[in-house]
């Protein structure tokens, strides 16, 4: 490492016991920040079959059900698409999102179990601050989670479901606010497409990759932060049916991952605004946009709005003198 | 760094003052006083339910100590969270090490977690193992080892960044007569060598030797804080056995 650790290395090679702590500077806390990230990433190598699981519950459904649906659904010219696509291709973003949340709230059944063994206590005796080591161990759920996202990504490409070449960034806009919103917030009725760079012709095929990864993280993050949240308050998380059946399946079904919420708006406009105040339908939109080298701009306040509320109810849960720990006698606590 | 009158080469290891706390209606710490000086094996006596653990949560700032006061090293643990968790390690009751990584995988982690990264992580790995007898096992996967193995890599593990302080939540639990002498063996000799303050919960009377601290807590009080002949006399007893029941008016104490 660098000159500053070399530093420490020599102040504390004596071995005896100093009174005065060494300082934590940037490098200390890089470490520490690489060091949660990389054992979640380690973690999860290690378990090769959760790599599968994780791998084979989105393919099962690109394969069957999309395929499946081909006929039945037919997709229009939405943005950001500019020419009618297959089924498949539409819902490739919401399954990247599924990805995404199965994966936030296996972490957060994880960090449940963690409570009962000594790992989470662990990482609450670092000396760094609470929000930095929670923030870390959910950047480190990220990068898992894009672990999977890109293995599932390289699949689908064989299955010809390929993002077209990306020429230009653009920046869309458009929203119309419901009801009972009316007023609050402005609609953008006439949906606007502003290009704000274009990209260098070597990019071009993989650019819809490259440009999909910030929105992963910050989806991946609000998605995590909740899940976090949940493992606080929620004593009876153990049961993943339990948390499949009240947050997975009402989420994932109640979004704009496997349908165009216009179609949704056909069958049942209440259904339709339940949809558009489920989070996660912004985090699907978000991802579907940048796959196509768009920045859906309503999609990207509404996901890192969410994410700072649900960051900020979590490190709140963990904090040791107001949390709702405390106040439990939770992780392991009581005796 | 400003520098606390308090603190400095001769501050107590871990000192706690008039500490209470409850969960709702449930008193589990009353009042709690005691103090581990530097170099000192200091044994935490109580039954279970006594109080250890939520005295634990809060020295490592689980959760606020409501009231009284908590030192380690002189630096508050409320007041200055990082210094003062710096100077701490804890092998705390549950394991804290992934079976499915390497020793030396889950102690570069620990030592990130102090902000210990790179060559120094290595050096202090190599150092820690070496002081449990482990050296050779560096790369072998947590799980292949025995219960009292495991026990010593979590040891090795909040050695890492060198504390001045160590907690021990009932660190024997699950092991054998052999394993057990080697954890004890281990910590008395970090206390001998390093000048560690040892902090030492149990309920096992067997592991208390002559020359140690004793704190007995019972039902969220502590019933005596001193040396083990202290002990005796206050308690008008001929071994600690029959001390600890004398003052907690238990006959329940286990049999060691």
């Amino acid at each position: 490492m660098s000159a500053g650790a070399t530093a420490v290395a020599q102040s504390l090679d004596t071995g005896t016991v100093t009174s005065e702590p060494r300082k934590l500077g940037f490098a200390a806390y890089f470490a520490c920040f690489r060091g949660i990230v990389w054992r979640e990433v380690l973690r999860f190598l290690h378990q090769t079959e959760r790599f599968f699981s994780a791998l084979v519950r989105p393919l099962v459904w690109l394969f069957i059900f999309a395929a499946g649906f081909r006929q039945v659904l037919g997709v229009s010219i939405i943005p950001p698409y500019q020419s009618y696509v297959l089924y498949e291709e539409f819902v490739t973003p919401g399954l990247v999102g599924m990805i995404l949340l199965f994966n936030a709230m296996q972490s957060s059944l994880s960090m449940v179990y963690d409570r009962e063994t000594g790992t989470m206590r662990t990482l609450l005796v670092s000396p760094f601050p609470r929000s930095f080591l929670l923030v870390s161990k959910l950047l480190g759920g990220v990068s898992v989670a894009l672990l999977q996202v890109f293995a599932f990504l390289l699949v689908a490409y064989f299955w010809s479901i390929q993002p077209p070449p990306i020429t230009e960034l653009k920046l869309f806009t458009g929203y119309e606010a419901p009801h009972w919103l009316e007023g609050i917030v402005p609609s953008m009725t006439e949906p606007s497409i502003i290009t704000f760079a274009s990209v260098p012709a070597a990019l071009q095929p993989v650019m819809g990759y490259i440009f999909v990864i910030p929105a992963l993280v910050v989806a991946g993050l609000m998605l995590g932060s909740l899940a976090l949240f949940m493992s606080s308050i929620i004593k009876q998380l153990e049961n993943f049916a339990g948390v499949m059946n009240f947050v997975i399946f009402p989420m994932f079904f109640a979004s704009s991952a496997l349908y165009p919420l216009w179609r949704i708006r056909e069958s049942s406009p209440l259904l339709y605004e339940i949809c558009r105040f489920n989070p996660f339908s912004y985090a699907v939109e978000l991802i579907r946009f940048g796959l196509y080298g768009h920045v859906d701009l309503v999609s990207l306040i509404v996901v890192v709005s969410c994410t700072i509320l649900f960051l900020a109810a979590a490190v709140f849960a963990y904090n040791p003198s107001k949390g709702l720990i405390a106040r439990r006698g939770g992780p392991g606590g009581g005796a | 760094m400003s520098k606390d009158v308090s603190s400095g080469a001769g501050a107590a290891a871990l000192v706690i003052s008039g500490v209470s706390h409850s969960f709702g209606e449930n008193r589990v710490l009353d009042n709690v006083s005691l103090v581990v000086p530097q170099g000192s094996f200091t044994v935490l006596l109580g039954l279970n339910g006594a109080g250890k653990s939520t005295l634990f949560s809060l020295v490592t700032r689980l959760y606020d100590n409501v009231s009284g006061e908590i030192r380690i090293l002189g630096h508050d643990v409320r007041r200055r969270p990082t210094q003062a968790l710096q100077r701490l390690g804890v092998c705390f009751q549950s394991k804290a090490i992934d079976s499915d990584l390497s020793l030396l995988q889950n102690l570069h982690y620990h030592a990130a977690l102090h902000g210990i990264g790179g060559r120094e992580a290595k050096k202090r790995a190599n150092d820690a193992l070496g002081k449990v007898g482990l050296l050779d096992r560096a790369h072998a996967k947590v799980r292949t080892l025995s219960g009292g193995q495991a026990r010593r890599v979590e040891i090795a593990r909040s050695l890492m960044h060198r504390p001045g302080l160590l907690l021990l939540d009932e660190p024997t639990v699950g092991l054998d007569i052999g394993s057990r002498e080697s954890v004890i063996g281990i910590v008395r000799d970090l206390v001998r060598e390093e000048k560690l303050g040892v902090l030492w919960a149990t309920h096992l009377i067997d592991e208390i030797s002559a020359t140690d601290n004793v704190v007995v807590l019972h039902k969220g009080k502590v019933l005596f804080a001193g040396t083990v002949p202290g002990l005796l006399e206050a308690a008008g007893a001929a071994n600690v056995r029959d001390a600890f029941r004398g003052l907690t008016g238990t006959i329940t104490a286990e049999a060691a």
